[in-house]
């Protein structure tokens, strides 16, 4: 099958996939590092910052205001503020200046999605536990946090599926994962690299968001099987 | 290069007075990005509102719609910009393709979500009133997912505005351009000033959406339900 | 009069909601089914203002077969009133009541003129006028519902569990003043319930349904008191001891509150 582009030459040149295999491994493998890191981090630090925010509610305004800016910034210039520390390239300490940028993006989104997930717990079921004994912490850990599981959840595919597509973004400043099959093929009028790339990103995109919604039926069982009785 | 100097650099450069006129002023590629912007998301909401709107009141495709929109959140917006430029040429095209493509999945999404997520009882109580479905979906459904409607709106305006800074690369302009060319002439102020302007716009973008809020939710639905 | 003609309800899963029903619902009276929960109440209901469609039979008011006419011109006719009222959220509490009005293209004035004058009839404060529903208790919002449903005055009002989610004390001083109301309108009303008491209480006539959609046994109070259907009717209606329970609070109730047996006089002297 071939289809054309404008000057005869095909859209798509399959050959080069295949001798390119080993180069498109290593970028893909890159490119799930830079995007995935980011995510983890930004759970991490966003659990309990959410947290801090239900607790104290003077605190989440002047958070979600911060958090907004971090969603507003174009990824490009967010990398930028990273240069100066951690530098230009590809592997060791320049990918922070990918991971960094992007674990702030994916706060501006996990933040909020922490904080609407533990407000969404039923005040009743709130005062139930506390009124069979349950401490602050253990009714965070054992009550709130598993209701707030599909709203966390919910944040983070949002944030993975966005992170994996704004690694490529990092190409302009030399770190992009598969991003750099972009430059490449743009460089010299040829679209396969392009397309095989922008195919791979949306292949690790939707696999990323499919691992999470595993992850979530594993991890609120009752949801399951309330939809199966109802 | 610390933090401080970044922050003096951009200074100067934003209030150098050299950067508000002329075609590559200030005020000329903030104008460039508005159009590019408000155009995709003006196009987006076209489509993505009505779509969106009519699969919640029927309940069918919901499922396709969500997993499209899904598939669209994936695509790389540069990516898609790079091979448009690349298959036809530079111009407006390139640009306004990949950023409709961000801009529609939240309003799709949030729209859709919004109108069937409204109470089984209200939707009732309109029908049961004598409602026909136009009826039901104008005078009840709609307004009461306004809240939702709006955030998917502002969800896009706000990844549009960000990311149209890759219009530069289409070669039309934008804010873009103090970005990009700041890069490959290592001038970093004109990156930082630009992303700044970039920024101001988003806040402003959330300005303006507080006041349609302000407008178009009613107050009815302001006590009871909260959407950040 | 409202009138069930050999009515089935199959949904398509297969479950006969509504089997063979026959029945008369008479006009200016209240009528109510009771039942268990799953016994088809809600469904019969709703097939009167044609949310929900027969599979066989017919439905006729004052003898016109409700298929006749288009569905929401038959439904802006017939007021309808749910369990948790269902208020427009967005709207004030006002433009709720005159929600039907608008439909109909009243002129908005005389809509919310009527809107005014029904929240007194249902004792509502005319100040929370500009309120929204939210800002209402329970037992405020289902007068609303009411007074919505009464709006357009409409000669058939269909009230489905209307008082169940507010408490008893509520429930009472609502299930009064319904009755003084209906005493002023003489609606046709058909009212679902699933507790025993409401219906002794507020229906001239009383419907009860067994599980599956069968008709158990049709009759007014009194002759359901005296006169129960052996088996299943007596047992919902919580064997001997339950019978005697709720003929010693029907006495008291006759006692206290002399509206209902006058209506039902009313209308027996109107039918001579
Ligand atoms: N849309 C539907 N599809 C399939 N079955 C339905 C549907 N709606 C109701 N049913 C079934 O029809 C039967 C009667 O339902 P209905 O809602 O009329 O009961 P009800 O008497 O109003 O009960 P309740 O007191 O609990 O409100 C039940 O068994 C119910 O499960
Ligand atoms: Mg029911």
């Amino acid at each position: 099958m071939s289809v054309l582009a404008a000057d005869g030459e095909p859209l798509i040149r399959w050959n080069w996939i295949g001798d390119h295999s080993d180069e498109l491994t290593t970028l893909t493998l890159h490119h799930l590092k830079l995007a995935l890191l980011p995510i983890l981090f930004g759970l991490i630090v966003a659990i309990p910052l959410g947290i801090m925010c239900v607790r104290w509610r003077w605190l989440y305004p002047p958070t979600l205001g911060v958090a907004n800016v971090f969603y507003g910034i174009p990824s490009l210039a967010l990398f930028m503020l990273f240069i100066p520390y951690f530098g230009i390239g590809s592997g060791g300490q320049a990918d922070f200046t990918i991971i960094l940028p992007l674990t702030l993006f994916s706060l501006s989104v996990l933040v909020p999605n922490v904080v609407d997930g533990l407000r969404s717990v039923p005040e009743p079921v709130r005062q139930a536990a506390t009124a069979m004994g349950f401490g602050t912490l253990r009714r965070l850990v054992q009550v709130e946090l598993p209701i707030a599981v599909p709203v966390i959840i919910a944040g983070a595919r949002v944030a993975a599926v966005a992170s994996i597509s704004l690694v490529s973004v990092g190409v302009l400043i030399g770190n992009g994962g598969l991003g750099q099959l972009f430059i490449d093929g743009y460089s010299r009028d040829f679209t396969t690299p392009i397309i095989v790339s922008c195919v791979l990103i949306i292949v690790l995109a939707l696999f990323s968001d499919g691992v999470l919604v595993t992850a979530q039926r594993l991890l609120t069982p009752w949801a399951r099987t309330r939809r199966s009785n109802g | 290069m610390n933090l401080t100097d970044q922050i003096n650099a951009a200074w100067n450069w934003l209030t150098a007075s050299a950067h508000w006129s002329g075609s590559d002023g200030i005020p000329h590629r903030l104008l460039e990005h508005l159009g590019y912007s408000a155009l995709a998301l003006v196009i987006a909401a076209v489509i993505a509102l009505p779509l969106g709107a009519l699969v919640g009141h029927t309940g069918r495709g919901g499922f396709l719609v969500v997993s499209f929109a899904n598939l669209a959140r994936a695509v790389p917006t540069l990516g898609l910009l790079l091979l448009v430029v690349t298959v036809t040429s530079i111009g407006l095209t390139p640009v306004i393709i990949p950023l409709i493509a961000l801009a529609m999945p939240p309003i799709l999404v949030n729209t859709y979500e919004g109108i069937r997520g409204v109470d089984a009882d209200i939707k009732d109580a309109a029908e049961g009133m004598g409602m026909k479905g136009p009826g039901v979906l104008l005078k009840a459904e709609i307004p009461v997912a306004m809240p939702l409607i709006l955030l998917g709106l502002r969800t896009a305006a706000i990844q549009v505005v960000a990311t149209a800074t890759i219009a530069a690369y289409a070669g039309i302009g934008g804010l873009g351009r103090y970005i990009v060319d700041g890069l490959s002439r290592k001038d970093y102020p004109s990156v930082v000033g630009g992303s700044v302007l970039v920024v101001l716009l988003a806040v402003i973008v959330q300005v303006a959406f507080i006041g349609l809020r302000r407008a178009l939710v009613s107050p009815g639905l302001r006590g009871s339900s909260r959407t950040s | 009069m409202i009138r069930f003609d050999g009515v089935t309800k199959r949904y398509p899963d297969g479950t006969v909601a509504v089997d063979d029903l026959t029945l008369e619902i008479p006009s200016g009276q209240i009528t109510v089914f009771v039942g268990p929960s799953g016994c088809g109440k809600t469904t019969s209901l709703r097939m009167i203002n044609r949310m929900i469609e027969p599979t066989a039979g017919t439905i006729s008011i004052d003898g016109e077969d409700i298929r006749k006419k288009d569905a929401s011109d038959l439904r802006r006719g017939i007021g309808y009133v749910i369990q948790h009222a269902g208020l427009f959220p967005h709207r004030t509490i006002i433009d709720n009541i005159a929600t039907v009005p608008y439909l109909l293209g009243w002129d908005k004035k005389k809509a919310r003129a009527t809107a005014l004058e029904l929240m007194e009839r249902v004792g509502l404060d005319t100040k929370m006028a500009k309120r929204y529903p939210f800002q209402l208790s329970g037992g405020q919002q289902q007068r609303v519902g009411v007074a919505r449903a009464l709006a357009a005055d409409p000669p058939v009002m269909l009230m489905d569990e209307p008082f169940s989610a507010v408490d008893p004390i509520v429930r009472n001083s609502l299930q009064d003043e319904f009755l003084r109301l209906q005493s002023e309108v003489r609606k046709t009303i058909a009212f679902v319930t699933h507790d025993i008491d409401e219906a002794v209480k507020l229906g001239h006539r009383i419907a009860v349904f067994q599980v599956g959609g069968v008709l158990a046994q049709h009759a007014t109070p009194d002759e359901l008191l005296t006169n129960p259907a052996e088996g299943f009717v007596t047992e919902f209606l919580g064997g001997e001891k339950g019978l005697k329970r709720l003929r010693f609070n029907r006495e008291l109730d006759a006692t206290e509150e002399p509206a209902q047996p006058e209506i039902e006089d009313d209308v027996e002297a109107a039918e001579r």
